[in-house]
């Protein structure tokens, strides 16, 4: 490790605190129905997309009214990609030639990108036309990703409200994200990219003759626009298939740096957005503590681990000063390699700029970690947030059973309702992770898919069901994802991962926003300071530790200690 | 339910213009018309010809030439593409070797790559990156040390002294940006036009 190394993840860290209030604070406006600067310009539109869909914005939704909008909007949506990619080959926008896409990998790739996770089983390049990677995956990495940013503030409205029926009106808030956060900030995020050498061109794939005469044929497309999108939507499915590792997606330490930022930077602007909606800042700030405690223990890991190197080289003669290079590009090195992929699995993006893969076993460990505790680091746009508002509830509930009394957070009663659904949301994850990894290493076609034998094998199969149902979407690469088997089980555990998280957190939502507010006396317990931050951190490692800890075991800790002891596979 | 129907297809329909056409489109016309070169590739042509990207790697295997890290891509096997075989910089199909760090394929390639490097240049140790794949498979760059441990190598073949080529590489060594940023990288393909135009000088 060396001083650089850090300068680089705290200078990091700064530029994401310094945008959090900024963002917050455009964001409520946004969703409070406020003027802002871009008023003038959108709002015929905004106004336009109500008519034709015949929304009145001024009525607002029950919980279940929200909930069934959300499901139709989703269903409508992975239906028209997964058609898109079923036809292409008879669709414009194709100079390369791109076939159909195959049944299976058609609806992994559907659920995939509805859902925020952004898996990909196919190669961007070598699979998908133009057109489906234009007005399908780009369309899906904005709209899942604004949808993310509704629901969070649904729930913020179910803190925010007393004695409410309704926690808003679901088209609103998709309409008003995409217009007025996502793509303003889109276009100019994409031109910097081309700028600073991301391709957008619609023109076909180049021919080149090397120097030495070799002929290579160079991929292009429309790459900064979708780049960008894939990073604030915090979406992570790549316009190439190595990702943000690729040279036209991710040319220099600048556009990572911003590509980094840009992961973090709405997730951690609803932490203020939900503070500032509860009438108390501090709320907010003391969720991105939490965030951020996590966040340090985990980048601190894998640097320290990438920094090692790989003890099986030095053996050989290889000069082990620049660490374990092995997946990893020349121009970010082993501490923004690191960086950024706890960035990406803190929060649910999953764009990956180093194979990880080839991470060493603990550094490979922190991805797992983050991802296995439902990416509440900073986490997806808006599901980040509220997933670390239901660990916050059992984090309450834990503190109430210690003292013997009724739960509250924010003056709103926790009682077995908001409980239950909470422990339905949290529970779900785990059983989709651990259950079809136990499943997919015990039959052939599970393990005839693994590209590493021993303990990293396991760890391949684990990573992805981990990545499908915590919807991030990196993954170790190694395994082939492209079978029925995986195309099928890990598009089942990305829709549960999702969607079984978000319904039980709109009827907390709904429930919340239902009661009254009680007002705060010498009894309640204060959620803005340490000593909550080190409750809900503690609380978090151990649901997460009690659950995942065996799995752990058996992949990286065990690949740990047979690496040391020399033991190859 | 049905209600509800109305504004989910319309919804998806109108979002899927604006943001899959419109804005994707708007974006091109801008880039297209504002940053060309980059919009377009970053190609570098000569003499009339692409002879490749100023940010995508390229296979270099001749002596007189720095040579960039190994890379992982594959290609279609020209017998049965239905298989694929090793196309080191096939830019066209991106990809890591996804190799674990107990990988015995991962050591052993390592350890032959090392041992046929040492024969090279016996006067320094192996730099990583000469022999470890890159994440894409594309990486343009070498670490400056990589570069400099070719130096007495592509010196020999080329009748240059070391002196020159060295210096060569410095002017091509990129430092981090602001001195803080990134790591230093040198492009192996201007390195390599730029040896090849001072042969062509001498």
């Amino acid at each position: 490790m060396t001083a650089l190394g850090w300068f680089q993840i705290l200078l990091f860290a700064a530029l994401v605190v310094a945008v959090t209030r900024p963002l917050g604070g455009f964001m409520t406006r946004v969703f409070t129905g406020e003027r802002t600067v871009l008023t003038p310009l959108l709002r015929p539109v905004e106004r336009g997309l109500y008519r034709l869909a015949g929304v009145d914005e001024t009525a607002e939704q029950h919980w279940t009214a929200y909930a069934v909008a959300m499901l139709l909007f989703s269903a409508a949506g992975m239906l028209l990609l997964y058609v898109m990619q079923r036809v292409q080959d008879a669709l414009p926008f194709n100079p390369a030639g791109m076939t159909d896409v195959p049944a299976d990998l058609a609806f992994n790739t559907a659920a995939s990108f509805i859902t925020n996770t952004n898996w990909q089983n196919y190669g961007g390049e070598s699979t998908m036309a133009y057109l489906v990677q234009m007005a399908g995956l780009t369309v899906h990495n904005t709209v899942s990703a604004a949808t993310g940013i509704a629901l969070a503030v649904a729930l913020v409205r179910g803190f925010a409200r007393s004695s409410a029926r309704t926690v808003g009106n679901f088209w609103v808030d998709v309409t008003r994200c995409t217009l007025y956060v996502l793509l303003p900030i889109c276009v100019v995020y994409a031109l910097f990219l081309v700028w600073q050498g991301v391709p957008q061109t619609l023109g076909a794939y180049v021919d080149a003759t090397t120097l030495e005469g070799a002929k290579q044929t160079i991929a292009l497309g429309p790459v900064a626009s979708q780049e960008a999108i894939k990073m604030l939507g915090t979406n992570g499915g790549g316009f190439f298939n190595a990702n943000s590792a690729h040279p036209f997606e991710n040319p220099n330490a600048l556009t990572n740096l911003v590509q980094m930022v840009s992961i973090f930077a709405l997730g951690a602007g609803l932490t203020n957005l939900f503070g500032r909606m509860v009438g108390d800042e501090r709320q907010g700030w003391a969720i991105l503590a939490a965030m951020g405690v996590l966040f340090f223990a985990g980048v601190a890991v894998a640097y320290w681990a990438e920094a090692q190197g790989n003890p099986a080289f030095a053996a050989l003669g290889v000069d082990p000063a620049a660490g374990n290079m092995e997946g990893k590009e020349t121009r970010f090195g082993v501490a923004l390699s690191a960086l950024f992929a706890t960035v990406t699995t803190a929060a649910s993006c999953g764009a990956v700029n180093a194979m990880h893969d080839s991470f060493m076993p603990l550094g490979g460990m922190v991805p797992l970690i983050n991802m296995m505790l439902g990416e509440i680091i900073i986490g997806g746009v808006g599901a980040g947030l509220y997933g670390m508002l239901l660990f916050a509830i059992v984090a309450l509930f834990v503190a109430g059973l210690m003292v013997g009394r009724t739960p509250e957070y924010l003056g709103k009663k926790l009682e077995a309702r908001e409980v239950k659904m909470t422990m339905l949301a949290v529970l779900c994850l785990p059983l989709m992770m651990l259950g079809w990894t136990a499943v997919a290493v015990v039959l052939d076609t599970g393990t005839a898919s693994m590209a590493n034998a021993g303990p990293h094998g396991f760890s391949e199969a684990l990573y992805a069901y981990v990545s499908g149902a915590a919807n991030n979407g990196s993954a170790f690469a190694g395994l082939t994802g492209n079978t029925l088997w995986y195309n099928l089980t890990i598009g089942m555990a990305m829709l549960v991962g999702r969607f079984f998280v978000i319904i039980p957190m709109l009827a907390i939502a709904g429930s919340l926003a239902a009661k009254k507010r009680a007002v705060a006396s010498a009894g309640t317990f204060p959620t803005h300071d340490a000593l909550f931050v080190g409750l809900l951190v503690g609380v978090i490692l151990i649901v997460g530790g009690l659950t995942f800890f065996p799995a752990l075991a058996l992949g990286p800790v065990v690949e740990h200690l047979a690496m040391n002891a020399g033991t190859l596979f | 339910m049905l209600k509800e129907l109305r504004p989910a297809l319309v919804m998806t329909a109108a979002l899927t213009v604006i943001t899959g056409l419109v804005y994707p489109l708007a974006v091109t016309g801008v880039a297209q018309g504002l940053f060309g070169h980059q919009a377009n590739g970053s190609l570098i042509v000569k003499d009339g010809a692409v002879i490749g990207s100023e940010l995508i790697g390229q296979p270099f295997t001749g002596e007189r030439y720095f040579q960039p890290r190994p890379s992982a891509t594959t290609g279609p096997d020209p017998a049965d593409p239905a298989k694929s075989v090793a196309a080191p910089y096939n830019a066209a199909n991106s990809m890591g070797s996804n190799l674990g760090p107990t990988s015995k394929a991962l050591v052993e390639r390592v350890q032959a790559d090392a041992e046929r490097l040492k024969a090279e240049n016996p006067s320094a140790p192996v730099p990583v990156d000469l022999v470890t794949t890159s994440g894409s498979g594309l990486d343009p760059d070498l670490s400056p040390a990589a570069a400099d441990f070719q130096v007495p190598r592509v010196a020999r073949a080329r009748g240059l002294s070391e002196e020159q080529v060295r210096r060569l590489v410095e002017a091509h060594t990129a430092p981090r940006l602001l001195g803080l940023l990134g790591e230093p990288t040198v492009n192996v393909l201007k390195l390599n036009l730029a040896l090849d135009a001072a042969a062509a000088g001498r």
